[in-house]
């Protein structure tokens, strides 16, 4: 009687202590992504010694059974992997031998000629349904320039909060807040500092740390629906009110978890009219206002790196 | 069999059971469901095997109450808070059903976290039961996600940006972590496809996952029967066996367990 349901010896693992072993290793090497490098060599070189080991000894037992030291049919294992099973044509559930050269091609044809139809038919339904929920994915999302008023709008060396749509067609939910400060000319050029206020720790809008003179709040109906514009004096820089993250005047990072600087907005002037276009990270900005060097990196998702050894996480950035 | 039962009831009783006894014979259901509900569990079962069935029962829950605040709830940006409100404030017992679900998502966390501390405590993860311990694995995480889809769907600005921050974090996750987050936003932005993907998420792919999950996992849980306490004094069912004796692993040697038998 073939043994069921754990009637026959238990499938006991040797208890084993290279777990531990590999689990430290394990911790060694996430530690070390964070903290330094060659922690995680030594992470590496403990999983593998004792993920080998650990391996060695749960397959033991098996491996000896290979070796034919085990009586066979002593357990359930033996019944089910290494003995012969029970042929068709044996026991109670006996089949008619099937008749050779006659019926067995034909049904062996027409069992892969159902499971490829099958296989063909499900992949054709498939290929769309992933398709459709993956390809937003890999879409370009576009918008047009964002036109917020004439510059005249913005004083020079004054930090204004500007909300307006980035896609009016989509209506509120669109709507995106920025930090402009005029930075006066360069060069006979305009020049502004447009701080998204995407914090770069996980998102979160940060908050001028400084007033704000909702009384002095302008709108403006521009194509990009309603824009306000509302000075502030954020002294202090800005602050993420979720978990903290501080930046300065220029979005620098100056505490707390975010691991670059405040996104920008590309920012042009059309007819005597601040425009704003795409978006981009920053790694880092030297200097201040005009005159002020931005490390310029392509969009990536808060909490992400941009610069460093950590950006090889992210080598392959979705379209924005 | 249900011939057998027929001749000692009374003819009103017979006309009770007839079609019992006429859903039986033709697709053995009565059985089935006998089976499934008076199994044999072990003397000495504790109120913590009731956990499980506590968990199923919190997701039935779930599954009620979501089913009638879909029927008022709008996955639009544009209307979906009002029609939590409406929800809320105007349907008949609306806050109610509403309260239901939403402190019953916690209710049906927690109840997971104490069942697994059972198995896990009590040792059931063990052979042969590591197959249900895996797919107990598999539904924590839907468990959780349901969760985070559905704290999106008020549409509030907690659950704005919660949400923001939840998908920013999957974002930060090496290599594919860019485009995770991509997948569940539905494009670069948080917009109009971002609510309407959680909400089908929410109330399709997940739930259906789920079910599919419980289904599996009850099925080994009567298949392999309920394990005993780890204080029992008997086996469950049927004989205990002497597990093989230790192999030298060369780290640790098993004490010898003591070999209970049911008493004859």
């Amino acid at each position: 009687m073939e043994p069921q349901q754990g009637q026959g010896k238990p499938h006991l693992p040797p208890p084993s202590l290279w777990p531990i072993g590999f689990a430290i290793g394990v911790v060694c090497i996430l530690v070390g992504l964070v903290v330094n490098w060659p922690a995680a060599a030594v992470g590496v070189v403990l999983t593998v010694v004792f993920g080998f080991l650990w391996v060695r000894d749960v397959t033991a037992d098996s491996r000896r059974r290979d070796a034919g030291t085990e009586p066979a049919g002593a357990g359930p294992e033996s019944a089910t992997g290494v003995a012969p099973p029970v042929p068709a044509s044996e026991g109670e559930t006996a089949m008619a031998p099937p008749e050779p050269g006659e019926r067995y091609p034909r049904s062996v044809f027409l069992e892969g000629a159902t499971i490829g139809l099958g296989a063909v038919i499900a992949g054709i339904v498939t290929v769309p349904i992933v398709g459709f929920s993956i390809a937003p994915i890999f879409q370009h999302t576009h918008h047009d320039e964002v036109d917020l008023g004439p510059i005249t709008n913005f004083k020079e060396g004054e930090f204004v909060i500007s909300t307006f749509l980035l896609d009016p067609s989509e209506g509120e939910i669109t709507r995106r807040t920025a930090y402009i400060r005029n930075n006066g000319f360069i060069l006979d050029k305009p020049s502004f500092t447009v701080l998204s206020n995407r914090c770069a720790h996980l998102g979160c809008p940060v908050q001028p740390n400084g007033p704000m003179f909702d009384k002095l709040k302008v709108e403006e109906k521009t194509k990009a629906g309603q824009v306000t514009l509302t000075p502030t004096l954020p002294a202090g820089g800005f602050g993420c009110p979720c978990h903290g993250g501080q930046y300065d005047q220029e979005g620098n990072r100056t505490a707390g978890p975010p691991v670059r600087a405040l996104d920008r907005y590309e920012f042009y002037i059309r007819d005597g009219r601040l425009a704003l276009g795409k978006t981009y990270s920053v790694a880092e900005v030297i200097g201040a206002g005009a005159s002020a060097r931005i490390k310029k990196y392509r969009l990536a998702g808060p909490g992400q790196h941009v610069d460093g050894p950590e950006q090889w996480f992210y080598p392959l950035q979705p379209p924005s | 069999m249900a011939a057998k039962g027929k001749s000692d009831k009374s003819p009103a009783m017979q006309a009770a059971l007839y079609p019992l006894d006429w859903m039986e014979e033709r697709s053995g259901l009565i059985g089935g469901i006998k089976y499934f509900l008076f199994r044999n569990v072990p003397r000495d079962s504790s109120w913590g095997h009731t956990l499980g069935s506590a968990t199923l029962t919190a997701f039935l829950v779930q599954l009620g109450t979501g089913v009638i605040l879909a029927m008022y709830y709008k996955p639009d940006p544009n209307s979906a808070y009002e029609s939590v409100q409406r929800i809320n404030n105007d349907v008949t017992l609306g806050w109610l059903v509403r309260g239901m679900h939403r402190w019953g998502a916690s209710v049906f966390i927690i109840l997971i976290f104490f069942h697994m501390a059972r198995v896990f405590l009590f040792g059931a993860y063990k052979y042969p039961r590591e197959l249900n311990w895996i797919v107990g694995v598999l539904l924590l995480p839907l468990a959780l996600l349901e969760g985070f889809s559905g704290y999106l769907l008020p549409y509030d600005q907690t659950a704005y940006w919660a949400t923001v921050v939840g998908i920013n974090i999957n974002g930060t996750a090496p290599f594919l972590g860019p485009y995770l987050a991509s997948f569940l936003r539905g494009g670069a932005e948080i917009g109009p496809e971002t609510l309407s993907r959680f909400y089908s998420l929410h109330m399709l792919l997940l739930p259906g996952a789920i079910i599919g999950l419980i289904g599996l996992h009850l099925y080994l849980v009567v298949r392999l029967g309920v394990s005993s306490p780890p204080w029992s004094k008997e086996a469950a069912g049927r004989e205990r066996v002497e597990p093989p004796p230790a192999r030298g692993s060369g780290l640790v040697k098993p004490a010898p367990r003591g070999v209970t038998r049911r008493p004859d």
